[in-house]
């Protein structure tokens, strides 16, 4: 029998939508556990990036860091933390916010330094105060780069979340262990399946963050100059969407 | 007025970008500061709103050092127009010059009508106001940047070789645009290029810089054509060759005027009006 058959079969059994480790349970277990991850590696990558961004001050040692972080084996360092700290989910959390602070670091400063140098000079020359060129003008014009950073983030962590229930009885990575401890391949690929589903949704959701972030000014830059005395008809801020379409 | 007392300013990498320099700005004029790069004119721009501390000297506004005054707020109190104009990409046109008002506090609705008639002010329509500087031309964008530096109605005016990213054609227009504005408005401008004929355009006092923020001359645009104080100030200014060299030559029974390529400048009409210039092209 087809194997992807009786994976699709595992995941659409309604034996598996109930009771404890049912499949919604899992999916949320999961998605909870990527999300506080993100979460804290945020609050402590976004700042450091601002900072480093803002001041152009730290980038070799925040790039140098992010490379060492980036080099750690995820299973080595949750092994290394869980034998340390206990079993349980002390562990991934650990583990995986060290794998999600530098495509966050990266996407924070990264963000600030594809600004344009003269206009942050002018903020700060017609008498904005350094909060205020965060605030006013290198925030909102880096945001598209930090949830890019944010997006890859969430990408590796959700998929590197299995590894949670390495440790601890959590998440879809459950399904991956227990399927190849009985040899129920059925449920460890609908587990992968699930997984993978869960990160398609993710990006997409962060995609269409990512779009929406980007300042109106900035995303209309390839909108035609404005002439004076142009016969044609201006292009301005309607939606593209209407146009060309048959 | 504006005066510089022996200022340097000696940048952390060593270079000494301006050395001992003293200079009085009259209060009402435009004062041009003209010479190449490396002669330290941006720097002694920037000095004026202490985006740059000098390293040595002091700077006097109306007699307060400005050392005194807190860089924010003394930024605020003066406009501030650059090259590639500097706005905020992410905000609208009206929004642009509406950014130093709101930070001082002017209510959003006051601030929003005023920028909007600075817009009329520098030349620009009203119905630009809501776009993004994208998706303006060079100039309009130039235009903004101006109405920007005006829009706390200060007392000083510091530009940036604000004309110097535009096509010829838009350039001659906005230095005309600002000759307008100045006459009406009688700001105290610095004026920052490396274009000679725009700061004897422009300027009532030009300053010729050398390397080091050196003051070659100083006066006004036909004090240094007449008299040009040294080669160094000659050359800069061509007044030994081009248009700046003319002959008079006869031809048909007139006088015409010939520059040193031997292309005609205009026509010699006789004894020149009070303020009109001697000659038509």
């Amino acid at each position: 029998m087809n194997i992807f058959g009786d994976a699709l079969g595992w995941i659409l059994d309604p034996a598996n939508y109930a009771g404890p480790g049912a499949i919604p349970v899992r999916v949320l277990e999961h998605l909870g556990f990527t999300f506080l991850t993100l979460v804290v590696a945020s609050a402590i990558a976004i700042p450091f990036g601002f900072a480093i961004g803002h001041t152009g001050r730290g980038r070799g040692l925040a790039v140098a860091t992010s490379g060492g972080l980036r080099a750690i084996p995820t299973l080595g360092l949750l092994t290394l933390v869980a034998l340390w700290i206990g079993i349980g989910l002390g562990a991934p959390y650990v583990a995986l916010t060290v794998l999600a602070i530098p495509p966050i670091l990266a996407g924070a400063y990264a963000g600030f330094e594809a600004i344009d140098r003269g206009a942050i000079d002018a903020a700060r020359a017609v008498g904005m105060s350094e909060a205020q060129i965060l605030t006013q003008v290198e925030i909102p014009l880096g945001l598209p780069l930090l949830i890019g950073g944010l997006r890859s983030a969430a990408l590796q962590v959700v998929a590197t979340a299995t590894l949670a229930a390495y440790v601890a009885d959590f998440g879809l990575g459950r399904y991956l262990f227990s399927g190849l401890k009985t040899r129920d391949y059925a449920e460890m690929l609908g587990g992968s399946i699930l997984v993978i589903l869960l990160a398609l949704a993710l990006e997409a959701v962060f995609a269409t963050i990512q779009r929406v972030v980007v300042p109106r000014g900035v995303a209309t830059t390839r909108l035609p100059v404005d002439r004076a005395r142009s016969a044609r008809p201006r292009p301005g801020m309607e939606p593209a969407i209407t146009k060309g379409n048959p | 007025m504006i005066e510089f007392r022996s200022v340097s300013k000696q940048f952390p990498d060593g270079t000494l970008a301006v050395d001992d320099f003293s200079l009085t700005l009259p209060s009402h004029r435009t004062t041009v500061l003209v010479g190449s790069s490396g002669s330290g004119k941006t720097t002694l721009l920037r000095m004026i709103n202490r985006m740059v501390d000098p390293t040595a000297g002091s700077i006097e506004i109306d007699g307060v050092d400005i050392a005194s005054l807190e860089p924010v707020k003394l930024r605020r109190s003066i406009g501030y127009v650059m090259q590639n104009s500097g706005l905020l990409p992410h905000r609208k046109v009206v929004d642009n010059v509406a950014t130093v008002p709101l930070l001082r506090g002017v209510p959003r609705k006051k601030a929003r009508a005023d920028a909007l008639a600075m817009l009329d002010t520098v030349g620009l329509d009203r119905g630009l106001a809501d776009r993004y500087p994208s998706q303006l031309s060079g100039g309009q964008q130039q235009r903004v940047g101006v109405a920007r530096g005006l829009a706390v109605n200060p007392n000083i005016l510091l530009m940036d070789e604000p004309f110097g990213a535009v096509d010829p054609i838009v350039r001659a227009e906005l230095q005309q645009e600002l000759i307008r504005l100045q006459t009406e408005l009688g700001k105290t401008v610095v004026f920052v290029t490396h274009d000679v004929d725009e700061a004897f355009l422009l300027g009532d006092q030009v300053v010729i810089l050398q390397e080091g923020g050196r003051i070659a001359q100083i006066g006004s645009p036909a004090d240094i054509l007449a008299h040009p104080a040294n080669d160094f100030v000659a050359s800069f200014i061509g007044a030994d060759r081009g248009k700046r060299a003319l002959h008079v030559e006869r031809h048909d029974g007139r006088d015409v005027l010939v520059d040193s390529d031997g292309r005609l400048a205009g026509v010699l009409v006789g004894d020149s009006a009070p303020g009109q210039v001697g000659f038509s092209r």
